[in-house]
């Protein structure tokens, strides 16, 4: 069979066709994988909020609230654990842009006596093998419970009591930011 | 060209990354462990196939003029349908390849091979074409991915195989490059041999 010639008509009509029957095929996709698609982002957020709030028996996306966290800043949204109806932990979602590629993201697990339970790492793109060590439990744990009153939220470098991981002191600098910044808005607004 | 050469000479002969020196961003961007590496490749390949198939049964009625268009809508209608897959069956794997996904419209292999074999040759000759060309991607993808998680991380597959820390400067960009010096210089030795 020749091939059709390049005529406008026949320019016009193939590239609609083309196009329409993509876009038919691609809203079919989009309908087929929105719900995976929701329920792994859910599934994301929960996990972070489980690993850093005491065990619960609520819904705590469900029942998501913002504070504001100060002027420029976005407001971080709280999920509250609950048992039994009382608050027994928060997962703060705290971010910070001065990571060393930028925003870095964290849920930080506070206990409603105000000290930090555990805090996970959700979103950054640190160097691999450097900044990424910030997920390990050995730069991490300096944060896990203590009293945020009690420990200055710094890189020894800044005057903090925190040991900057060697050879990335502007991610550790980075989270501890991003603590200290859940620490603040918490005492403003977390046991609403 | 019998079908078993058209299929292997995606593998050693006409390897897209060691040979043809195609798809050099994702190749080099995304490698820094053997899995996301073979991710990135499979994601390809299904690319590459399906387009190549589609690209070959619609030839005939695609004027010459809107060829290169008409091929692009259908690369990227199949990279959506694999981003979104991605994104809703394996959410872990399409974080971390998160761009390069898709930036495989723009990939020149999966253009390169519509456009230099799918609308020339039958339809059975650029499927095989397509699975060929794409299992050699995976193939040189997940090698590179291997040799710089086995130096860098210590670890295969996720798998620690040492304690410690490896050598850094093979996960970073640099070392993504020296790898792949090395394995083409490799590749190389042993076509000559």
């Amino acid at each position: 069979m020749a091939k059709k010639e390049s005529t406008f008509i026949n320019m016009v009509a193939t590239l609609f066709i083309v196009t329409l029957v993509a876009s038919t095929a691609l809203a079919y996709v989009y309908e087929l994988t929105k719900e995976p698609i929701e329920a792994a982002k859910l599934a994301k957020k929960l996990q972070a909020i489980d690993a850093v709030v005491p065990e619960y028996d609520n819904q705590p996306v469900a029942e998501m609230f913002k504070v504001a966290a100060g002027e420029g800043l976005d407001s971080l949204e709280f999920y509250p654990a609950k048992k039994g109806g009382e608050v027994i932990g928060t997962a703060v979602r705290s971010y910070t842009n001065t990571g060393y590629n930028g925003l870095v993201v964290l849920m930080v697990g506070v206990l409603p006596d105000g000290t930090i339970k555990d805090i996970q790492v959700v979103e950054h793109k640190e160097t691999p093998g450097l900044g990424t060590k910030m997920e390990s439990p050995k730069f991490k744990d300096q944060f896990k419970d203590i009293d945020p009153s009690q420990v200055v939220l710094k890189v020894k470098k800044d005057g903090g009591d925190i040991d900057a991981i060697t050879a990335a002191t502007i991610s550790s600098r980075a989270f501890s930011e991003a603590t200290q910044l859940a620490v603040d808005t918490y005492k403003k607004g977390g046991d609403k | 060209m019998s079908q078993w050469k058209n299929f292997a000479k995606g593998f050693v002969k006409e390897n897209p990354v060691f040979v043809l020196l195609l798809g050099l961003c994702p190749a080099l961007g995304v490698t820094s462990t053997a899995i996301n590496g073979m991710a990135m490749g499979l994601a390809t390949l299904f690319v590459l196939l399906m387009s190549n198939m589609v690209v070959s049964l619609i030839k005939n009625f695609i004027p010459e003029k809107v060829r290169i268009p008409s091929f692009i809508v259908v690369i990227a209608t199949f990279v959506t349908v694999v981003d979104l897959v991605m994104a809703g069956y394996a959410p872990a794997v399409h974080e971390q390849l998160g761009l390069f996904i898709p930036l495989i419209v723009v990939n020149c292999i999966v253009l390169g091979r519509a456009e230099a074999f799918a609308s020339r040759k039958s339809f059975m000759s650029s499927m095989i074409d397509g699975l060929g060309m794409g299992l050699g991607f995976t193939f040189a993808l997940t090698l590179l991915g291997s040799v710089r998680e086995i130096l860098g991380s210590l670890s295969i597959f996720g798998f620690k195989f040492m304690e410690g820390d490896g050598i850094l400067v093979f996960i970073l960009p640099p070392g993504a490059f020296i790898a792949l010096g090395y394995l083409i210089a490799l590749m190389n030795k042993f076509k000559k041999a």
